[in-house]
């Protein structure tokens, strides 16, 4: 496998994959999960191999950000088990890394894009050990690849909501994870963030590090996931994008809200809700792209 | 000059001083933590939760510090069971207990007679009475403090900045959040000789949310807020000799018109009120 030099730092890690590292995958074997005393997800079950893509789309409130805390141990399983190389969740300390929702995060913290950057390397650490000098060359190495070193020492309240994702993202690479997990990526960020997103999929996916991300963007997971998942409450259906976005599958997940399957272009009223007028295809297309300005002012 | 060195042939006014400049910086290094994690109402809880814990301790003849310990972790515990299942909230759960443990921290310090007058001093502090004694035991757990704020720098910016990845890369976040309130019990217990339980909390929370308004970065912060500490402690003592001012007060009151002039100039007003 080609690497080309902005890859260059995770060689020693390609030449010596960790314990299991070669058989890199995620199981998650028939989960229920509970979300403030409702089940959100019941009897679920998927295996991702090293190294694979996947998109997990369904409508608003079809535990999609449950199922993603559940496979960072956020939530308790009521029942079955969540495996990352063969072992149970919590045997490991630092192999998953996991994009949070932009509105989970404090913007106002006192920190430079350099620390929270540098936050990924904390796993690595030992409980009394400072970021040392292999620390601080991936941290910049991390920000070059996503295009942010100019801003390294930016206050984080003072970047586009864009650039803020970027400094996620590189926050992700400088953990080196074998498992990567997006929650809702592309939700309110402009086109570029979404492309360089999609760039490092790209580079992640040579590594062989195993991604699974959220959208409710139900082409892009066609367009550009070889794998999909479409989940309300259970899992509806798993497996190619070209199978599984089929509109008996998608007329089971999102029930009336789903509103033109034609072609490849399918759209899905789930973003304000409520419309009366569910037929025409441009004005509720309209109003979705509202919704996602709205979500990128915030 | 004299104005500043005439105080200074006093005993009492030296340990005053040195006790005001030592809680002022511990109060402020844990009071940015405190800001930041959006614990202020929990300080000021704490801080009067631990007036029973002192009036027990004085009519069994026990450790001051010992009762006072004990006080303020059995009401942090307190406000974990009583919020846990999540019918009462925790601020709700906070307003409770703190007013409860006032309440019988007065009721206990009423029925013994011949510290009546230390009740004041027990509410609003008495740094001109510290002795030699009290400053070795605040400089010994200020530095406890902030060693272990030091120690655990990085697992506590992680666990404020951003819990989930704390829990993604397995910090021991329970013990890292209960290690959080033995702090914060600490610190305040120090600071019941020199503010008092009824100031305690504005030392732990202005010259923090001063230094929030001037600095971009965690470490700047701290170090501004301990100096502002420090200096409103300094500052302020020298204005209750002059004034003939309780010295808890002119302290709090010194902190706080620092706060209000940063705050009239400063471009980062909007950030601290969405705090």
């Amino acid at each position: 496998m080609p690497l080309n030099d902005t890859i260059a730092i995770k060689k020693p890690k390609a030449q010596d994959p960790g314990p299991g590292l070669g058989e890199a995958r995620l199981d998650v074997e028939g989960i229920t999960v509970a979300y403030e005393g409702r089940p959100a997800l019941r009897d679920f079950s998927f295996r991702l191999p090293r190294g694979a893509r996947a998109a997990v789309v369904g409508p608003n409130g079809a535990g999609k950000s449950t199922l993603f805390k559940a496979l960072v141990g956020l939530l308790p399983l009521e029942k079955g088990r969540i495996l990352v190389h063969g072992l149970p969740l919590g045997a490991h300390q630092d192999c998953v890394a996991y994009l949070p929702q932009r509105e989970n995060v404090d913007w106002n913290f006192p920190v430079t894009v350099r620390d929270v950057v540098t936050m990924g390397r904390f796993g690595h650490l030992g409980w009394l050990e400072r970021p040392g000098k292999r620390d601080r060359a991936l941290v910049m190495d991390s920000l070059a690849q996503m295009g942010m070193e100019a801003l390294a020492d930016r206050s984080i309240n003072e970047l586009s909501g864009g650039q803020q994702q970027r400094v996620f993202l590189a926050r992700a690479l400088a953990q080196e994870p074998h498992i990567f997990l997006m929650d809702e990526p592309f939700n309110g960020v402009d086109r570029g963030t979404v492309e360089a997103t999609m760039a490092l999929l790209d580079r992640l996916k040579r590594d062989g590090v195993t991604v699974l991300i959220s959208t409710h963007d139900l082409n892009l997971a066609a367009e550009r996931f070889e794998r999909v998942l479409l989940l309300n409450k259970e899992l509806i259906a798993d497996g190619p994008a070209a199978e599984v976005l089929r509109e008996g599958n998608l007329a089971k997940a999102f029930g009336s809200a789903l509103l033109v399957s034609e072609g490849r272009r399918l759209l899905v009223d789930e973003c304000c809700g409520g419309h009366e007028d569910r037929g025409h295809e441009e004005r509720v297309h309209g109003g979705k792209e509202a919704c996602d300005d709205e979500e990128a002012r915030r | 000059m004299s104005l500043l060195l005439e105080p200074l042939q006093y005993g009492f006014m030296q340990r005053g001083l040195a006790a005001a400049v030592m809680v002022g910086i511990i109060c402020a290094v844990m009071g940015t933590w405190v800001i930041l994690r959006g614990m202020a109402f929990l300080g000021d809880a704490m801080a009067h939760a631990i007036l029973p814990g002192v009036a027990v301790s004085w009519l069994l003849h026990g450790n001051v510090l010992v009762g006072a310990l004990v006080a303020a972790v059995a009401v942090a515990l307190g406000i974990g069971f009583i919020s846990k299942g999540g019918a009462i909230k925790e601020d709700t759960a906070i307003g409770i207990l703190f007013a409860a443990a006032l309440a019988l921290g007065v009721a206990l310090m009423s029925s013994i007679r011949t510290y009546a007058v230390d009740l004041s001093h027990i509410l609003f502090g008495n740094v001109l009475g510290v002795g030699m004694g009290d400053l070795f035991l605040t400089g010994g757990v200020g530095l406890l403090v902030l060693l272990v704020l030091a120690l655990f720098y990085k697992q506590f910016l992680v666990l404020s900045f951003d819990p989930v990845l704390a829990a993604t890369l397995r910090l021991r976040t329970g013990l890292l959040r209960n290690l959080m309130l033995v702090l914060l019990a600490l610190t305040v217990v120090v600071s019941l000789q020199t503010v008092g339980v009824g100031l305690a909390a504005a030392m732990l929370v202005t010259p923090a949310a001063t230094a929030y308004l001037l600095t971009r970065r965690l470490f700047p912060m701290m170090l501004v807020s301990a100096g502002l500490g420090a200096f409103s402690g300094v500052v302020g003592l020298y204005a209750s000799w002059w004034l003939d001012v309780v010295s808890g007060s002119a302290i709090v009151i010194t902190a706080t018109i620092v706060f209000l002039v940063v705050f009239a100039l400063s471009p980062r007003r909007s950030a601290l009120a969405r705090r």
